[in-house]
């Protein structure tokens, strides 16, 4: 805001900016909101009431949780912008089906308390909140957090069946999923990461808002493409091929949601490019030679924990600087 | 407060919080975050470092004026590992179990921090009871730490309370990542932030 507003003789007389794009944070996080409804619309259609109860309270914790700590904290409150919502919307869409709802309580309130107000609020944390609030769970709770279920059990999901995730058969059984049903997301996994296209289509929608910068998603699935292609041509029979690694697991998520925060990732343009680079290859690593079947989530976490480092280094010449 | 009208009680209270080892000069990290996830594993640890803060600094006071500038740190070395042999025995002869939990950081107190620390800023230039006031202070200030977050780390972790269990596992999972050491990491993270905002409360500084 402008803080010395004058108003002299019906002129108004303030410092640049004067052109207001008319962004703001409240219609941003809106619109990533909006985005993340077909994700969600589908998670429901496949997993069921208890998805929606997951994602419903993990976003009313979010924001419940963002505007008790700023009182706390002596902020003010800004829990109504969206951005606590996105985050609580993104957190419940990276848990498996069955998640119990005292979990997603305290993985939302670690995202929002720890990860995000502890250290400074929005703009300020380091780490993209809903992953760390997931890495928290996943530490906290690593039983019931691959407790993955067969999608499409009825709305009520009684007989929740006990399924492994595409990653997983991969991995540990040497089977490939159907990529129709990656594309669609007929198959188990997290709530919000088993239909590629719903992803695909919110994306889309924030990159036509101007909201999403397009070398982040891309960088990133190209790379997990081109390294897990390297594999997959040096031995075909036991890597699986790119798209597979690009529409299982969380990657499309990921690549859409979680690479292109405007916070947790590097404002330049050579930064970008290298974050999105590494996040995809150290996700191949993981899901090829790593203990856990997906990467996603820690590779990301590991590029946020860079993404100073990445800034400087990459640091664009201010022309007119020396040579140097 | 001027050095000379500290009295022995001040010594002492210091240790607490306004100079707490653990939570405010953040020295002994190891052992504090190894050993406490059970609070009894904190008891036997804290009470190690009581014993072996108390002793070697009266010592370490007492022969102040013998030992030549150039050696004492050599002479602490002596002093302290003499008194952790003696409690690395006790727990050894007495408490087999505690002794084989807590691992190789009973040995390691010989170089922990706290009681090097107190040897070299205090037991050498101050006389035999302000120096034991002082170990005492300390030793009960890095004690405390250590059982709050054991206390945290064991209710959290495992549901239990000096092993009994006090939250049936159908109320409350356990959250597996508090008895391992990113728990320990967290835990004295929000011990820290919550002291110094006592601290700021009490100076009027926010």
């Amino acid at each position: 805001m402008a803080e010395e507003e004058k108003n002299v003789g019906g002129l108004v007389i303030s410092s640049s900016p004067h052109l207001l794009t008319g962004e703001n944070v409240p219609k941003i996080m809106y619109s990533v909101v909006a985005a993340l409804l077909p994700v969600c619309s589908v998670s429901v259609y496949f997993f069921g009431l208890h998805a929606l109860i997951l994602i419903a309270v993990s976003t009313v914790s979010s924001v419940g949780a963002e505007y008790l700590i700023q009182r706390f904290m002596g902020r003010p409150v800004k829990a109504w912008d969206g951005s606590a919502a996105v985050t609580g919307i993104l957190l419940a869409l990276t848990l498996p089906p069955r998640f119990s709802i005292f979990g997603v309580v305290l993985g939302s309130v670690f995202a929002i308390v720890v990860a995000k107000q502890i250290f400074g609020g929005l703009g300020y944390n380091i780490f993209n909140p809903a992953l760390l609030g997931r890495a928290f769970l996943q530490a906290a709770y690593p039983v019931f957090i691959t407790a993955w279920t067969e999608p499409f059990r009825g709305f009520f999901q009684v007989d929740a069946v006990s399924a492994a995730t595409p990653l997983a058969l991969m991995k540990f059984e040497g089977i490939i999923t159907p990529r129709l049903n990656l594309l669609f997301g007929n198959v188990a996994g997290s709530l919000g990461e088993t239909s590629a296209l719903a992803i695909l289509a919110g994306g889309l929608y924030l990159r036509y808002k101007g909201y999403v910068n397009w070398k982040l998603p891309m960088g990133f699935l190209l790379s997990i493409a081109f390294f897990g292609g390297i594999f997959w041509v040096v031995d075909p029979l036991k890597y699986p091929d790119p798209l597979f690694h690009i529409l299982s697991g969380g990657a499309m998520l990921g690549a859409w949601f979680m690479v292109t925060d405007m916070v947790t990732t590097p404002t330049t343009l050579k930064g970008q490019w290298l974050f999105s680079v590494a996040a995809g290859a150290i996700t191949i690593l993981i899901r090829l030679f790593g203990g856990l079947p997906e990467g996603v989530m820690y590779s990301i976490l590991l590029m946020n924990s860079l993404v100073p480092l990445l800034n400087r280094w990459t640091r664009p010449k201010v022309f007119g600087e020396g040579l140097a | 407060m001027p050095p000379s009208d500290r009295t022995l009680f001040y010594e002492f209270k210091k240790g607490l919080l306004l100079e707490n080892p653990v939570a405010v000069m953040l020295l002994g990290m190891c052992s504090s975050l190894a050993v406490t996830n059970q609070i009894k594993n904190s008891l036997a640890m804290g009470l190690a470092v009581v014993f072996v803060t108390i002793a070697s600094s009266a010592l370490v006071s007492m022969v102040r004026k013998l030992v030549p500038g150039g050696v004492r740190i050599a002479t602490y070395i002596v002093i302290i590992s003499g008194f952790v042999t003696l409690a690395d025995l006790f727990f050894k002869a007495f408490f087999p179990d505690i002794s084989k939990t807590l691992g190789p950081y009973v040995p390691l107190i010989v170089v922990n921090c706290i009681i090097m620390a107190r040897a070299e800023v205090f037991a050498a230039k101050h006389p035999v009871a302000a120096s034991v006031a002082d170990a005492v202070g300390m030793g009960v200030g890095y004690t405390w730490v250590l059982l709050v977050i054991g206390a945290i780390r064991e209710v959290l972790g495992s549901g239990s309370i000096f092993g009994l269990a006090i939250l049936s596992e159908n109320v409350f999972k356990p959250w597996v990542v508090m008895v391992l050491p990113p728990g320990a990491f967290l835990t004295l993270g929000f011990l820290i932030g919550f002291i110094n905002y006592i601290k700021s409360r009490k100076e009027g500084i926010e």
